[in-house]
């Protein structure tokens, strides 16, 4: 029986050279199969005699299972390759880029407006708007400034007819909110808005938001606090410097220009501030009487601050923007630069 | 406004630097939006005298000048000017002098000594170029310093005056004003009167009284009209920017400028007969001083003589009447007209002159007799002659009614504290007069001063305050209340942080913000365009097939001259400025309003469009190059209504391919239009390949929904698919409304999934595959009932529609 030793080597050595596991099946009949070498150890145990039969049976049976064993790892070795070598065919370059669509962004006026609202939205104002084409009424009458006054003649109106101008401000959306609104109120209103006036530094339309706040303990002090918390927000500068100047719009009194220290050459002076190291960025003040009384609000109860302010400026500050008309040229190649 | 700083320190001389007081300025409301210096600095030159001067011996163009500098030997100096010749003082630079681009050394000239220059305006730096010397009066002091003797050391402020501040459009009224801001004292030139020493006089009547509250004039006689102007006022008036003309004319500018009064001087030999002061009739013209004649409207105030207009009231005089050299005699007049009557006649005229610039703002009408009398002083010493008795004329003055300014309201404005003494120093500040009312009760004080306050015998509750005859801004309470602010400083008021109560915004989930379709549109590889609102008439025929779009009535330049009524046009422009740019592929979107004229006004939808040029996707591996096309933007837009399901059905549209153009429709309501752009556009605007473009009204596309829960069915689904062979010419809509309209009840889905053109099919005809889903919400759908339901949309599609089935 010494024949059980050599069957079980030779096995096992005939398993390891394997590498393809059909030839590993065929490798498994040959000593496991109906002839089988081992099969045929089996096979003559019938002619033994008792006494050795059960010893010997004991010997093969141990020796198939050690050849089952054999046959099984070579078997997992043999997944575990192909696995392997499957991997490494799928094996992908990770640093090709990905397909589809690209992205596209938006302006960076929407942009700027989005910001402006998310910081006006986060103490409470909501958000109106307003007709474009806007009559003579509440573009200028309901905010105090009377046909033939000299203020008109700073706002270079285009007209539309007798009676309807395009908006030279968002300013009537404060007198549409009143007139459909009850105070207290705190509303913001962007919007398009349009002069006649076209250089280097002007373009026929451009952007506004207005700003109100109208209620019964609201003061100048208060409004002062507002926008310095805003500039100081919008360009994420604590230490942004802030002045207020007095100065003349029909619809507010007192008003106000305010001014912040120049972003680009912080204060020292340079060509964006006409190196009066001042940015002049908003019109300001407590809301007028007149207009309060056009919308049949008591303004001895009521106080109320608005201001409006130029978002393509707010943008160019923002973002270094050197030419304002840029912004209207549609050119993929400053527009993609805000993405 | 523009002024010297000399003459205003003349008025009111603060201890501040010419920077701190620009500051003080801008600071208190009048923006100094430029404050330059008159002269560059330079040093050691003076006034020099030429003695005598000989050709330099080696140079033609030389002379050799002996020139006097008042002290010491005369210097010998080579001068190169063609207007140099002896007894010409002229401005001389020493040795060692620094002039703005050159320092001044002893030096050889072709071999001649030369110890200083003769120096030109340019070489000063008071001109930009100049010929020839600056040749000086002749009664120059020999040897004073030019810096001196032209006051050069003088700077130019530049206020920008908001419309309010009339009041100090005037070198005067800016004193006041400084002296009210810095607390200096007001030193302002004495009023004189200057009798009548003739007894001429003409007869004025004003006609219209509430136009003309106020109306003086008198007769001048025997003026030297050639007389010349000091120099003295003609620096003031050039630093004022203005240029002198002649005595008469600049007197006037003088005055203008001093204390703020338009003046106007008729030629008395072309005035027949009395002055009126009166409107315009219908048919009269006037020749204005400017040559230019203007129609007069009935609205008009004019001065007239019995004969004719004379002068446009407040605006500008006639050429008929105008002083001229040779004029002996002038009839001056200084009125006061009134604010509404002025306004807006000069811009109807496309005039703004210095008057009708003060007039619709407002003149001190209690200076109109000071201001003749100081003109009629001024002329009387500069051209000589005699002045008549002044004629006044007088209605009733423009109302100054005291107003109320109330301690407490004044706080409460400005949330700060000021207390009644602050306030009634900052008033007398500011020369106001005014009076107190008060009570017994503290109660008026303002809060913050209620609790300190000792115990008084009365309180201070408001002033009645009357506003002084030049200020035409204070009229209610809140004017004064800015006042105080300007004057307590408004850098002196403290930032606070805002009170209120604390309410959340409401926030309707059903509806969503225009930024969720914009980024929608760019997760979709669309870039953001903002366009004007005002576009080419040809693009609104073109594009909108609009021939009568709304126009403005002063459009900044015609290719920008109506309003838009569609979107299209800005982006088609687009697309061609950036393919001119080397740009392949375009998406673009743009938000905003377009505007129509309707029965019931203006019409102004706020709508979103894209435009889609160029491959549908960006270049790159392993995907095949392919135009983007209709159904591209199709599902954009489909995208865009999620989760609401738009119908989109054949329709033409004057800008779009008209095979491939689309109505979109929504629940009944029309919303807008997809389409690819016409060939003849696509040539016209001579682009390579036509994009697609769509446009919707937002107002839709903002609506949404609140999700609602519905059961989950228990059952499965089952598929069945139907594919049909149908002419090219029936829409997919169509076989789906007509399934729709016989939906059996256990089909939850209905959809196209597969198109099929080629082989197996005849040509003009196409091979639809749809997709049905059967659900039954009670139990497992039995065969039996699948087949029925499939039979029956067959059969629909058979008999209607004359599909064949596929198998």
């Amino acid at each position: 029986m010494l024949n059980l030793d050599d069957i079980l080597k030779e096995a096992q050595a005939a398993f390891a050279g394997i590498d393809n596991p059909d030839e590993l099946e065929q490798a498994k009949a040959r000593y496991l199969g109906k002839s089988g070498a081992l099969t045929e150890q089996l096979k003559q145990l019938g002619k033994m005699p008792p006494e050795e039969r059960r010893e010997a049976g004991a010997r093969i049976n141990q020796a198939k299972d050690l050849l089952e064993q054999a046959l099984k790892d070579r078997r997992e070795a043999i997944q575990e390759r192909l696995l392997q070598s499957k991997l490494a065919q799928e094996a992908l370059d990770v640093t090709l880029p990905g397909r589809g669509l690209g992205m596209g962004g938006l302006h960076p006026v929407t942009r700027t407006l989005q910001r402006i609202e998310a910081l006006f939205r986060s103490i409470g104002f909501s958000v109106a708007e307003g007709p474009e084409i806007e009559s003579d009424f509440y573009n200028f009458t309901a905010l105090n400034i009377p046909e033939n006054h000299p203020a008109r003649a700073m706002h270079d109106t285009f007209y539309v007819d007798d009676q309807h101008v395009l908006r030279t401000h968002t300013s009537p959306v404060q007198v549409h909110h009143m007139q459909n609104h009850q105070p207290p109120l705190k509303v913001i209103a962007p919007g398009r808005v349009y002069r006649c006036d076209s250089d280097v530094t002007h373009t026929p339309m451009f952007h506004q938001v207005e700003g109100l706040w109208v209620d019964e303990q609201v003061n100048f002090a208060e409004l002062k606090g507002v926008l310095a918390d805003f500039m100081q927000r919008f360009f994420e500068r604590d230490d942004l410097k802030v002045r207020f100047r007095p100065s003349f719009f029909p619809f507010t009194e007192p008003s106000a220009e305010m001014d912040i220290g120049c972003v680009m050459c912080g204060g020292t002076g340079c060509r964006v501030c006409s190196h009066t190291g001042w940015l002049e960025v908003l019109g300001c003040g407590m809301v007028h009487p007149n207009v309060l009384g056009h919308v049949n609000v008591d303004s001895e109860k009521y106080l109320g601050f608005a201001f409006g302010l130029g978002v393509e400026r707010l943008a160019m500050l923002r973002y270094g923007v050197n030419d304002l008309r840029l912004f209207f040229e549609s050119d993929l190649r400053f527009l993609k630069q805000f993405n | 406004m523009k002024f010297s700083e000399n003459w205003l320190r003349a008025y009111v001389n603060p201890d501040l630097d010419s920077d701190r007081l620009a500051h003080a300025l801008t600071m208190a409301g009048l923006e100094v939006e430029a404050l330059e210096s008159v002269a560059p600095p330079f040093d050691k030159v003076v006034v020099g005298e030429v003695l005598s001067l000989e050709k330099h011996p080696d140079a033609d163009r030389l002379n050799v000048c002996r020139v006097n500098i008042g002290a010491g030997e005369p210097l010998q100096i080579v001068c190169g000017a063609a207007n140099v010749c002896a007894g010409a003082k002229v401005p001389c630079a020493l040795v060692g002098a620094q002039l703005p681009k050159m320092a001044i050394k002893q030096a050889k000239v072709r071999g001649v000594e030369s110890s200083g220059m003769l120096c030109s305006e340019s070489e000063l730096g008071l001109a930009d170029e100049s010929s020839g010397l600056l040749l000086l009066p002749s009664d120059a002091t020999v040897g004073q310093s030019i810096r001196d003797y032209l006051g050069l050391d003088d700077k130019l402020y530049t206020l920008k005056l908001t419309p309010n501040r009339s009041d100090c459009l005037s070198v005067t009224g800016v004193a006041r004003e400084v002296a009210a801001v810095t607390g200096a004292a007001l030193n302002l030139p004495n009023a004189v009167v200057v009798p009548a020493s003739i007894p001429d006089r003409i007869a004025v009547a004003v006609d219209e009284p509430a136009a003309c509250p106020r109306y003086c004039g008198r007769v001048l006689k025997g003026l030297n009209a050639a007389a010349t102007t000091p120099e003295w006022m003609a620096r003031r008036l050039k630093r004022s920017g203005l240029r002198p003309i002649s005595a008469v004319v600049d007197v006037t500018n003088y005055v203008l400028l001093e204390l703020g009064q338009p003046l106007h001087a008729f030629d008395m030999a072309k005035i027949q007969g009395g002055i009126s002061v009166r409107f315009a009739r219908s048919g009269e013209q006037l020749e204005l001083l400017n040559q230019q004649t203007a129609a007069l409207d009935s609205d008009m105030l004019v001065i007239s003589d019995a004969a004719q207009v004379l002068a446009l009231a407040g605006v500008m005089g006639g050429q008929a009447s105008a002083v001229s050299d040779t004029t002996v005699d002038i009839f001056l007049e200084s009125a006061f007209f009134s604010p509404d009557t002025i306004a807006g006649k000069a811009r109807r005229l496309t005039l703004s002159t210095d008057s009708s610039y003060r007039f619709e703002r407002g003149v001190d009408f209690a200076a109109t007799r000071s201001a003749l009398e100081r003109a009629t002083q001024l002329l009387l010493e500069i051209c000589g002659g005699a002045a008549g008795e002044i004629t006044e004329v007088t209605a009733e003055w423009p109302q100054r009614a005291p107003i109320r300014l109330r301690v407490a309201r004044v706080s409460k404005v400005l949330g700060i504290v000021l207390s009644a003494a602050q306030i009634a120093a900052l008033l007398s500040r500011l020369q106001f007069n005014y009076s107190e009312d008060v009570s017994l009760s503290p109660n008026s004080l303002p809060e913050g001063e209620r609790d300190e306050v000792s115990l008084r015998e009365f309180y201070i509750t408001a002033f009645q305050v009357t506003p002084p005859s030049y200020r035409f801004d204070l009229a209610i309470e809140a004017d004064l209340i800015e006042e105080m602010a300007r004057l307590y400083g408004y850098d002196n008021i403290p930032a606070l942080p805002p009170r209120g109560s604390l309410n959340m915004l409401a926030q309707s989930e059903a509806a969503r913000g225009r930024d969720a379709l914009q980024a929608l549109l760019t997760a979709r590889d669309y870039q953001e365009v903002i366009n004007y609102s005002f576009v080419d008439a040809a693009w609104e025929r073109d594009i909108a097939g609009n021939d009568s779009p709304l126009p403005l009535k002063n459009p900044i330049a015609s290719q920008m001259g109506v309003m838009r009524s569609t979107l299209f046009g800005g982006l088609i422009d687009n697309l061609s400025f950036n393919l001119n740019r080397k740009q392949e592929r375009v998406r673009l979107f743009e938000t905003g309003c377009c505007f129509y004229r309707s029965a019931e006004g203006f019409n102004q939808p706020e709508r979103i469009a894209g435009l889609c040029y160029g491959n549908a996707k960006p270049e790159q591996w392993g995907e095949a190059v392919r135009a983007a096309d209709f159904y591209d933007a199709k599902a954009d837009v489909e995208a865009l209504f999620w989760p609401a399901v738009p119908r989109f059905e054949a329709a033409p549209h004057p800008a779009l391919h008209p095979g491939q153009a689309a109505k979109v429709w929504l629940e009944g309501e029309f919303l807008g239009w997809i389409g690819t752009l016409h060939p003849k556009w696509q040539q016209k605007y001579e682009l390579p390949a036509a994009p697609v473009l769509f446009e919707l009204d937002i107002a839709a596309l903002l609506r949404g929904r609140v999700p609602a829960f519905a059961e989950i069915a228990k059952f499965q689904a089952v598929r069945r698919d139907i594919a049909v062979v149908v002419d090219e010419g029936v829409s997919v809509q169509a076989l789906l409304d007509g399934m729709s309209e016989h939906l059996p009840s256990v089909v939850s889905e209905l959809a196209l999934f597969d198109v099929y053109r080629g082989k197996g099919i005849d040509l003009g005809k196409k091979s639809l595959a749809f997709r049905v889903l059967m659900q039954d919400t009670r139990q497992t759908l039995t065969d039996e009932e699948v087949d029925a339901a499939t039979a029956q949309l067959a059969e629909v599609l058979t008999s209607r529609f004359g599909a064949k089935l596929r198998n």
